[in-house]
């Protein structure tokens, strides 16, 4: 039999149901894997492996006596590190929140609790997701599976490294402006961000409130429906989530594209898409064509203007989020402590951010503030309206919308870490649907020249998820995309 | 404008212009964005969660009974209420406030455009109103050290976040007011908005209604001048004494050729005066920005309509109505200040009892007598209808009016009924012609000297022979029937 | 338009203690990124309401009923500082 780590969720459900493994053997697998790659990859900043155990053997205890808590029963699952757990570190990879231990559990945690998951632990993250590359981490940086001298993409570069190497069958991140979806790009998974308000914020760390959302990293587009069906609908503890019904996303794979209207985005085609993932992008469109989809060319204009709308939105939001960290009830206090509380609270902040992070509160705050507010903030929120706009013409047209996830493939650590806009480049394929409020995904379709994953984008409207899943689907039946990252060879840390 | 036309003018011709800020502390079981205890506990910290302590990853949620209480306090202010009005951040770092930013509202409120109509001393004066907002309070600081809590001489201060986040609605008058009794009058008819409406116990010494004054002095007719805004005022009469102080002291610093700097004061209750709170180094740029946390919020029509429906009657309503009843304005002003004793004072005068005969009860003996024993009219076995018989049987003369004091204080006692209270005492009065004319008779024999004056027109010892009835009957005689009784027999005969 | 940010004014209201060479550093960054923003700046939106909601939903409300608050020590055993079951700070300028 295969190494247990390598299973999808599915099948992984399926074994434990059949009595062919337990779920503390899934857990062992996953933690074997995690000890073989860990040394290289830092995906996770935190095993939880007391609370994992305990949860594990809860679930089989309970499979036993026939209490099923659904598919992710006893299904190994890693958090993303801005996911707010109850008494285990949650840091979001700040200094500034070394050691918190959080006196609740967010609600998405919370589900994947009572649905029966095991929480294999927290995974790294660019400090606050402010990033692109996971290299922003106040505890170092994650590496990329399959090139260890390449970044895994950011923010919730953690959390698509340890689905790839398979440390965790399933993770979740959160998406502002990509941080789901183009690390899953550069890893070679899937990475799906809900439609604003699908997934609950309460315990997320908040990054950009307006267009924030958890979502699910998978190896498999099933899986990845069957993890957002854990945690999606409306939660009373956030007003902005979506109050109605969720359809069980799970259902909605196999219905084929056929006779379905697909829109290629011609603006995300352009000068700085890398010629190997233009390719890629181009010859799935086409087999999605041959599968029966009518395919063609649509104009998202504001697109244009979305990347620059975003870097003025973002920032101004994060820097009220995060003024909450000023050394006060939690988290670092400078050790000088000789000034008033108003010293305290500035050196405090000076000392527990790192460097993008400062840069974006500046940012923020500079967009907001007197005499400014209007040419910046309230300028990029009109861009936001022409932005959903464009969408909504679009979606006249078609169902569903694609383009790359990624301008490129996984580039070197340390390239854009000293040029700003050249890193926030990278999210240029993802930040429409973070302002309109959309439904995206991105699913694996190829490899380029140097055996790195190229990412391929299904974006949908509001609420459009089980469109963008049946979409998402085919296009990973059409890949065909099997490769798994190397897992670590000669330097292998034994268990 | 025609207000300065009749604006009352401060010595060497100066003209003070007042507006007032307003916050009241809504009485909601929970507060505003969580679902903590909002009656602030005196034990620290113990009604906190993440969204209140305001730890990563917490959100705010609405209070839907908030957003009611604010609905019908811009509604009974006669303002517009906003069909959709939004939730914004102001963004000043300060330690008791946890997210250091507030959830406020900037653009939009919920309500504008309103008018209170306020009395003073008799005379009618409407203040605009300019905006009703919805946010949240912060916590509480205690400076420890040497300066016995003052915050300058502090070692380190203890922060609490009870009352963070429980629900707060500020009420911005236009500056409409000229005088501080005006300001007080304004204070006073809000706090009872506020109290008839429910929303709020608007207890200023504990602050659940708190007010800001700001000021300033110009020449009538001339441009505003510079204002200051006094804050820590925390009883009506602080209200009136620390908006004069700060009247007479921007005069004294203009007539000595000084200007006025824009300014926080503070006013110290002890030493009635307002001083100069250490200013910023810079002046404060909020920030403002929507709330992306928090929905737009719609009042539609149905909500508008149901809240003018649901209004309870107003204190200038009430006013006009006791007015309307012959009490007289003192009196009516202190019925509106004791919800109680008016409730008491409607039902009565709902079942026939003279307005005035029941309010002048009710605003002497009564409120005295409670004042005495420290409780509430709820307390005592004081009813309506213990009034309605008492107003009956002096009316009908069976009970002097002193006596009648007399049974009302055994009637909240718990005694009984006034007329049991009356006859177990023996106080009915005899207002029997009968009895009272065969005494009258006896008198009239004994005192044969001072029938004899009467009799030839000298009405002076008239006042004896009653006085000398009355002895002999014990007190009990109606005074009036004697006296007619009197005068029939030393005239008739 | 050119761009010229007061960064020490912005650091202090963004209560960020930063030296003089870290305020030079991030002000030209800010700079930097803010001409990128220009051409958004330039693009015509005379009509265009500014959206702030992704979706258009209202209200959110939740009823007023209490829930259960924190044990005081599960908080404060993560302050920096605490006192009397209280957060302690050191003394405040106002």
């Amino acid at each position: 039999m295969a190494d247990l780590a390598d299973l999808t969720i599915a099948e992984a459900g399926r074994g434990l149901r059949a009595g062919d493994f337990t779920a503390v053997d899934l857990l062992d697998a996953v933690t074997k894997r995690a000890t073989m790659t860990e040394a290289q990859l830092h995906a996770y900043l935190t095993l939880d492996s007391g609370g994992a155990r305990a949860a594990a053997e809860k679930a089989d205890a309970d499979l036993a006596s026939g209490d099923d808590h659904g598919p992710l029963h006893g299904i190994p699952v890693a958090l993303k590190d801005n996911m707010v757990t109850k008494g285990v570190e949650t840091t979001a990879s700040s200094q500034i929140l070394a050691g918190w231990k959080p006196p609740y559990d967010g609600t998405a945690v919370a589900r994947l609790k009572a649905a029966g998951a095991v929480i294999t632990g927290k995974t790294n993250l660019d400090e606050f997701a402010m990033g692109s590359s996971t290299e922003n981490s106040a505890f170092g940086p994650s590496r990329n599976p399959w090139d260890h001298t390449r970044v895994p993409g950011g923010s919730s570069g953690g959390s698509a490294a340890t689905v790839s190497v398979g440390s965790a069958f399933g993770s979740f991140g959160s998406d502002t402006g990509g941080s789901i979806r183009q690390p899953a790009a550069l890893c070679g998974v899937v990475g799906m961000k809900p439609t604003y308000g699908m997934v609950s914020r309460y315990g997320l760390i908040a990054f950009a409130s307006s267009l924030d959302q958890i979502g699910p990293f998978s190896r498999t587009v099933e899986d990845s429906a069957l993890l957002l069906d854990a945690v999606a609908g409306w939660d009373r503890m956030d007003s902005t989530s979506i109050d109605g019904d969720v359809p069980a996303f799970s259902g909605s794979l196999s219905k084929g594209v056929e006779g379905l209207r697909i829109g290629l985005v011609t603006e995300l085609m352009g000068e700085g898409i890398d010629p190997q993932v233009k390719a890629a992008v181009t010859a799935m469109a086409d087999k999605l064509a041959g599968a029966g989809a009518e395919v063609i060319e649509v104009g998202l204009p504001a697109s244009e203007y979305a990347l620059s709308a975003y870097y003025l939105i973002a920032p101004a939001e994060a820097s009220a989020n995060l003024a909450r960290f000023d050394g006060v009830r939690y988290g670092h206090r400078t050790e000088h402590l000789e000034g008033t509380t108003e010293d305290m609270m500035a050196m405090s902040r000076a000392e527990g951010f790192g460097p993008e992070v400062i840069r974006r509160i500046l940012l923020g705050t500079y967009a907001l503030s007197a005499g400014y507010y209007d040419a910046f903030y309230g300028q990029a929120q009109r861009v936001r309206t022409l932005m959903r706009n464009d969408f909504a013409s679009a979606y006249e047209q078609v169902d569903v919308l694609i383009s790359p996830t990624s301008p490129t493939t996984a580039f070197p650590v340390g390239e854009r870490a000293a040029d700003p806009i050249a890193m926030y480049y990278s999210d240029v394929c993802t930040i429409p649907s973070n302002l309109a409020g959309d439904p995206a995904i991105s699913v694996p379709v190829g490899l380029d020249d140097q055996r790195l994953p190229i990412g391929f984008q299904i974006m949908a409207p509001a609420l459009g998820e089980e469109v963008m899943y049946q979409v998402a689907a085919e296009v990973e039946r059409l890949a065909g995309f099997t490769d798994r990252a190397p897992l670590a060879t000669s330097e292998v840390v034994h268990p | 404008m025609s207000i300065d036309s009749v604006t009352p003018l401060n010595a060497g011709g100066w003209e003070a212009v007042i507006g007032l800020e307003t916050h009241v502390e809504l009485s909601t079981a929970s507060k505003m964005f969580c679902g903590c205890r909002a009656d602030i506990p005196e034990e620290p910290n113990t009604a906190c969660c993440p969204v209140c302590l305001a730890l990563p990853g917490a959100l705010p949620v609405p209070n839907e009974q908030a957003i009611e209480g604010i609905v019908r306090i811009g509604t009974a202010l006669g303002c517009e209420i906003n069909e959709t009005s939004l939730f914004y951040r102001k963004n000043y770092f300060y330690p008791d406030l946890p997210k250091n930013y507030q959830i406020s509202q900037y653009t939009f409120p919920v309500a504008e455009h309103g008018a209170l109509e306020i009395d003073v001393e008799g005379e009618p004066f409407t203040v605009g109103i300019t905006r009703v907002h919805m946010e949240e309070d912060t916590g509480k600081s205690t400076h420890v050290g040497d300066g016995g809590g003052r915050i300058h001489d502090a070692s380190h201060t203890l922060l609490d976040f009870n009352r963070a986040g429980v629900p707060l609605v500020e009420i911005v008058t236009e500056p409409d007011i000229r005088t501080p009794e005006q300001a007080r009058a304004y204070g006073a008819e809000l706090q009872r908005v506020v109290l008839a409406l429910g929303v709020s116990d608007a207890k200023l010494e504990a602050g659940s209604m708190r007010f800001d004054a700001n000021v300033s002095v110009r020449r009538p007719g001339e441009e505003f001048g510079t204002r200051t805004e006094t804050k820590n005022v925390n009883s009506l009469r602080s209200l009136q004494r620390a908006v004069a102080f700060e009247i007479e002291r921007q005069i004294a610093v203009l007539e000595s050729g000084g200007t006025i700097v824009q300014e926080t004061r503070h006013w110290n209750e002890d030493t009635g005066k307002t001083s100069s709170m250490r200013t910023k180094e810079e002046s404060e740029d909020y920030r403002y920005f929507q709330d992306p946390d928090l929905l737009p919020l719609s009042v539609d029509e149905t909500w508008r309509l149901r809240a003018v429906e649901a209004l309870p009657e107003l204190p200038g309503a009430a006013r006009t109505r006791f007015r309307d009843a012959g009490v007289d304005p003192v009196n009516a002003e202190t019925l509106l200040d004791n919800p109680a004793l008016a409730a008491l004072f409607t039902d009565a005068v709902a079942a026939g009892a003279p307005g005035r005969l029941v309010a002048n009860w009710l605003t002497g003996e009564v409120i005295a007598q409670l004042r005495r024993d420290e409780v509430d009219v709820s307390d005592t076995s004081l009813s309506s209808s213990h009034l309605v018989e008492l107003a009956s049987m002096v009316d009908g003369g069976d009970l002097s009016s002193s006596a009648a004091k007399d049974v009302l204080t055994r009637a909240m006692a718990g005694e009984g009924t006034p007329r049991a209270i009356a006859e177990a005492n023996d106080l009915l009065q005899v207002s029997d012609t009968g009895a009272i004319e065969e005494v009258v008779e006896q008198v009239l024999v004994d005192n044969p000297d001072a029938l004899e004056k009467v009799r030839s027109g000298d009405m002076k010892p008239l006042g004896f022979l009653t006085g000398q009835v009355m002895r002999q009957m014990g007190g009990k005689a109606d005074p009036k029937v004697v006296q007619q009784v009197l005068r029939a027999k030393t005239q008739g005969e | 338009m050119p761009v010229d940010i007061d960064i020490a004014k912005v650091a202090n209201l963004a209560r960020l203690a930063l030296s003089e060479e870290e305020l030079a550093a991030y002000g030209t960054q800010l700079e930097d990124i803010l001409e990128h923003a220009e051409r958004v700046q330039a693009l015509p939106t005379d009509g265009v309401e500014p959206t702030s909601h992704p979706l258009p939903m209202v209200n959110g409300f939740r009823p007023d009923e209490r829930t259960e608050s924190l044990e005081p020590e599960s908080f404060l055993s993560e302050a920096p500082d605490a006192e009397d079951g209280q957060f302690r700070v050191p003394r405040i300028l106002e």
